[in-house]
């Protein structure tokens, strides 16, 4: 006769209370136990997620003492070296947070280091999914709506960087017109609309306020809501391993396991963000001082994120062409418009680019491990090196200074490094990925070196192999061949003229780099043979090991074998004798 | 004669050579002290001397015998006594090696001998004299208006929290955070390097000491945030994520994330 305890009676009680109004114990058995795979890189998305819930909550409170407003007020709060300086209601009310308010100055830097976070585990979160080929078919869409989320961070921290309408944020503002402007035929009307006419103005922080805690936040929760719907029912990917297949998931039961691992570390990332926010100081914005159009401090940034931007900016020769009296400022409209809406642009096609490339219209749920898609792995390198230059380029100021060098310089290294750099990365890469998947091979064929040397009776020497683990060989054979796509013909066997041969052409000279240089994966038969073969050597090993398992013997520098009752010794020896 | 001779016993003949001889030696003076006319203080004709001797040995060099300017070095004429002060007791001076820009360093001279040689150099033209003490004395200067006058014209290249920063071609704004109140009145009336002059036509003394208030302000302030990144902004700031507060997140991610065994 089972008994229940009075929690479980109570539980249930609960359980049927509710479903019995909302119908959601089916709901509820279907889905906590569904089964998430485990890796620490699967919880990148989840750091995005909960440093974005911080954000929220300290937002919040932040919206309750921030005066969105370029109103001119005379200050007179508790920072003296600011009294009675002029400045606009939006910096005066956020000194107030930072100097006059409880636990003010805290949840601000929460929120800025949560932000700051936020789009940080975004990227890293992207990497992961980029390398591992997890946005391949059928997640193409949840990949867009993750670069639409990175897009949608971006927008979200600068808007937020701007409203304090300190020095910093008033000179990014600047920049900013001056990117709208850039723009042919609307920038100057774009400008004007944008602004509510000459810069600064008196409209922009509150219209900015707005979008920074409505709209924004808005669209990035309604697309964090179908992102996370869309990891539910497409199920998530999981890496390669023993019993793991493309029709399957491997791993632990939402309940209670992925609740428990996932509520505490939200606890975890919370804690952190909290111990950072109250430990080291994040946008100082009374040593910066409020904004004036007149003012501008040296070394003056974006937040990280904008980094690249500013570096493009700042890196960019100075050209300008003149037509029919109106200016196209080539030097403004490259870096900060053309350059971005490439990458974006290529980012969200990557997936479709690469399907059609590859020809590849599988359903892929194991993770591609990146040694094997060499030419996905190089672009992704390539394209981290090139951001990374252009990151150096938006602190070539404070790097100049505290390295002694000239930041002329750091411009002409970087100006030659975008064309040599990225190309180099993207070879070097591709060849170490290549050489991996030539071990990965070898691996099969030959097991692991142990790097013991046998000598065998008849005088022969070969080095010991050790046959591959359960789960290696399961990772190792993970792999998937892929054929490039064969070369078209130009007719065919009637002789009637291809129509598409240019761009069948095309399609199979890059689908040959992708794949072409691949290392195919040995056959099963081969595979056996090789692992075979090492259990051979093993077994010529096995007397070997008997001995040194029975601890009748030790071994000696030099290499002597010492039976019990030999001399240990030199001392010992020459008592022998 | 007869008439000087037949009144010499007069008794305002004490007082009429007591007036010359006073016109004299007032006279004489005056006529001597007008050669220095920019010479706050006393400088004896020794120290110009003293001073002469250590410039012949240690400046002409490049600044040329008469300070009149080589290809190597700017004319000394006119730069007054306070630019020598700067520029010799900060180590400056004498440069240790070519560069974009003079690099300061331990001092090459003692005070003494940088006096002399700051009055042997404000001995050949007029310039501004060394600041007294009172000159660079902030006291009771309004900080808040510093620091508006600071951000207006130094932040653009020292940056806004003093921390100094890069300039062109390898050139440097330096950081005021080690700054004497009176190496920064003598910067601001010299313009070393490449800064610009603020005489006290362009910036009066009372505004000077104001800013020399608020970089003192920044010199001393604490850091209410916590730990202040060099108060650089957001590059350091990002530097600390993408290390410190990166490495813990991953951190407890792996630690999550490692199988139950």
């Amino acid at each position: 006769m089972s008994t229940t305890s009075p929690v479980e009676t109570a539980g249930a009680g609960a359980a049927t209370y509710v479903d019995q109004r909302l119908g959601s114990n089916k709901f509820l058995a279907r889905n906590l136990g569904k089964v998430f795979p485990d890796h620490w890189s699967f919880m990148l998305g989840e750091i995005a997620l909960y440093s974005f819930l911080v954000v929220l909550l300290t937002g919040t409170y932040l919206t309750l003492f921030f005066k969105p407003s370029m109103v001119e007020v005379i200050y007179d709060g508790s920072y003296v070296p600011l009294k009675g300086v002029s400045m606009s209601e939006a910096y005066s009310s956020t000194l107030d947070i930072s100097f006059d308010v409880r636990g003010g100055l805290l949840i601000r830097q929460m929120h800025h280091w949560a932000a700051l976070i936020f789009v940080a585990s975004m990227s890293v979160h992207m990497f992961r999914v980029f390398f591992t080929g997890a946005f391949r078919k059928p997640r193409e869409f949840n990949w867009i709506i993750g670069v639409v989320l990175v897009t949608l961070g971006l927008g979200a921290g600068f808007s937020g960087y701007s409203l304090p309408d300190d020095l910093l944020s008033g000179t990014g503002l600047q920049i900013a017109r001056g990117i709208v402007q850039s723009i042919p035929v609307i920038g100057t009307w774009g400008a004007f609309l944008l602004f509510g006419g000459e810069f600064p103005g008196t409209d922009f922080i509150s219209r900015l306020y707005a979008i920074h805690i409505l709209l924004i936040p808005g669209l990035i929760l309604a697309m964090v809501t179908v992102h996370l719907i869309m990891v539910f029912t497409q199920k998530h990917t999981q890496f390669p391993g023993p019993g793991r297949t493309n029709d399957n998931v491997v791993g632990y039961p939402l309940m209670p396991v992925y609740m428990a691992k996932a509520g505490g570390f939200f606890f975890i990332v919370f804690g952190i963000i909290a111990l950072v926010g109250g430990l080291v100081s994040i946008n100082p914005i009374w040593v910066f001082g409020p904004y004036t159009p007149d003012q501008v401090s040296a070394a003056t940034q974006p937040d990280w994120y904008i980094g690249w931007l500013d570096g493009a900016l700042r890196t960019m020769p100075n050209l300008e062409s003149h037509i029919a009296g109106f200016t196209l400022s080539w030097n403004v409209l490259v870096p900060a418009v053309i350059i971005p809406g490439i990458i974006f642009t290529a980012l969200g096609a990557y997936p479709f680019i690469e399907a059609w490339v590859t020809g590849d219209k599988s359903e892929h749920h194991l993770l591609d491990r990146p040694r094997n898609a060499p030419t996905r792995t190089g672009l992704g390198v390539m394209a981290i090196t090139f951001y990374l230059l252009l990151f150096i380029g938006g602190g070539n100021d404070l790097i100049a200074s505290a390295f002694n060098m000239s930041f002329n310089s750091i411009i002409w290294f970087l100006r030659i490094s975008y064309f040599v750099l990225p190309p180099l990365m993207f070879v070097l890469t591709r060849r170490i990925c290549l050489g991996l998947q030539r071990r990965d091979r070898e691996k099969l064929l030959h097991g692991y070196e142990a790097g013991r040397i046998l000598r065998l009776p008849h005088g022969e020497f070969i080095e010991a192999h050790e046959p591959l683990s359960v789960k290696e060989l399961a990772v190792i054979t993970s792999k998937t061949d892929i054929a490039p796509i064969p070369t078209p013909q130009k007719t065919d066997i009637d002789g009637v003229k291809n129509k598409k041969y240019a761009i069948q052409s095309r399609r199979s000279k890059l689908s040959h780099f992708f794949y072409g240089e691949n290392v195919p994966l040995p056959s099963a038969a081969e595979i056996e043979a090789g692992q075979a073969h090492v259990a051979a050597d093993a077994a010529l090993e096995a007397p070997l090991h008997a001995y040194e398992d029975a601890d009748q013997i030790s071994t000696f520098h030099g290499g002597v074998l010492h039976h019990p009752g030999m001399a240990a010794t030199n001392a010992e020896q020459q008592n022998e004798h | 004669m007869k008439f000087l001779a037949a009144r010499r016993r007069n008794p305002l003949v004490a007082l009429g050579l007591l007036l010359a001889a006073l016109v004299a030696v007032g006279g004489g003076y005056a006529a001597i002290a007008n050669v220095q006319p920019a010479q706050a203080s006393a400088s004896s004709q020794t120290q110009v001397e003293e001073g002469k001797k250590l410039y012949l040995a240690g400046c002409s060099s490049c600044h040329g015998m008469e300070a009149q300017g080589t290809a190597n070095g700017p004319t000394l004429l006119g730069v007054g006594a306070a630019a020598v002060d700067f520029q010799v007791s900060s180590g400056r001076m004498p440069l240790a090696a070519p560069g974009a820009q003079a690099v300061a360093k331990a001092p090459s001279y003692n005070e003494e001998q940088v006096a002399a040689l700051a009055a042997y150099v404000a001995s050949l033209a007029p310039g501004p004299a060394i600041p007294t003490e009172e000159d660079a004395s902030f006291e009771g200067a309004n900080v808040a208006q510093g620091g508006v006058l600071f951000r207006t014209n130094c932040a653009q290249c020292h940056q806004a929290a003093g921390q100094g920063a890069a300039l062109t071609q390898g050139k440097w704004a330096p950081n005021l955070m080690q700054a004497e109140p009176k190496e920064i009145l003598e910067a601001m009336l010299t313009g070393p390097q490449s800064m610009p002059v603020f005489s006290d036509g362009t910036l009066p003394l009372e505004n000077k000491k104001q800013i020399i208030a608020y970089i003192n302000n920044l010199q001393n302030a604490s850091s209410p945030g916590g730990l202040d990144l060099g108060r650089l902004g957001p590059v350091t700031e990002g530097l600390f994520l993408w290390t410190a507060v990166f490495a813990a997140l991953i951190g407890a991610a792996i630690w999550i994330g490692i199988k139950a065994r």
